[in-house]
């Protein structure tokens, strides 16, 4: 739609980038609603007026707030968003390395020749021994 | 000890449910305002009516108001508008329209087929001034103080219990302090 093929290329991408509000899980590239026509202009406007993608942007969000851009930004509010997969995923691992490790130590026979599991079995013999008739 | 360790990912799954269900009782296409608190946004449009005026941002400034976005062509204007004709005839806040990505002749006629409640009708075909509300879809009612202040949006028809119960006592409130 513009004429400069950078400029156009520009404008595309960044508009990947851009949500339709109407639709909401569209690009407003992708998108045929009336209010993504008005937006795709806009990108166009302010790239022919030199502004840059960034500008564009943030244009976007004073207005339309962070849910405009198909990306959220990083900052303190989506932290958690970004990174709570990956230390939930941590924590899993951790929990997982700290089990085996103590399961290691049940199973693992002590100085008298019997692990910790293998105590426990014949105490607990022992004791049905001694209440059956 | 290691009972209440194994109680802990429960306590954690639970919290995610509770946390996760009360997410799914909202509406995520709802998207807040990045306007309020602030100034209204800096804009100027010409009279929808001959008759009548337009709408710029000076004339939010002095008395407490509602600016409605609406169209012609959208289904929920048409169900809010007795609401609307309502409000601007027992309530002293007068109803600025923003005539939204519509055609003149077809905005004129459904206000002589439904009734006039705006004091000021800005014409914004190109969304023009939508884009500077961050307008996302038609109806949609804005509450300005005094200050021209946008202080709260509301997105969607306004019916006769969300004005009582929500928007009424924001203007109220307005417009006593």
């Amino acid at each position: 739609m513009l004429d400069d093929p950078t400029q156009e290329a520009r404008a595309r991408a960044l508009s990947a980038d851009i949500r339709c509000l109407v639709c909401q899980n569209q690009s407003i590239d992708d998108s045929d609603a009336s209010l993504a026509k008005d937006m795709r202009l806009l990108v166009r406007e302010q790239i022919k007026d030199g502004k840059t993608d960034q500008q564009i942007r943030d244009f976007l969000v004073a207005r339309y707030g962070d849910f405009v851009l198909l990306n959220p930004p990083v900052k303190r509010s989506t932290w958690l968003l970004w990174f709570g997969p990956l230390l939930v995923l941590i924590a899993g691992i951790a929990s997982l390395a700290l089990y085996f490790r103590s399961r290691a130590k049940q199973i693992a026979p002590a100085a008298d020749g019997l692990s910790a599991d293998e105590q426990a079995q014949l105490d607990k013999l022992l004791r049905d021994e001694d209440r059956a008739p | 000890m290691k009972r209440a360790l194994f109680i802990l990912p429960l306590i954690l799954f639970l919290g995610l449910v509770f946390y996760l269900g009360f997410g799914l009782t909202r509406d995520s296409r709802l998207l807040p305002s990045t306007l309020i608190d602030k100034p209204a946004p800096e804009f100027a449009l010409e009279p929808l009516l001959s008759s009548g005026k337009g709408l710029a941002t000076a004339d939010l400034k002095g008395q407490v108001s509602l600016v409605n976005v609406f169209a012609s062509w959208c289904v929920p204007c048409r169900a809010e508008h007795p609401t609307l004709m309502r409000v601007a005839k027992e309530h002293a806040v007068p109803i600025y329209g923003i005539n939204w990505k519509d055609k003149r002749a077809d905005a004129t006629a459904w206000l002589d087929e439904l009734g006039d409640p705006y004091a000021r009708i800005g014409y914004d075909p190109d969304n023009k001034a939508g884009v500077e509300w961050g307008v996302y879809g038609a109806p949609e009612t804005y509450v300005i103080d005094r200050d021209g202040r946008v202080r709260y949006k509301h997105v969607g028809p306004i019916f006769r219990s969300t004005f009582d119960e929500t928007i009424l006592p924001i203007i109220r409130k307005l417009q006593e302090g």
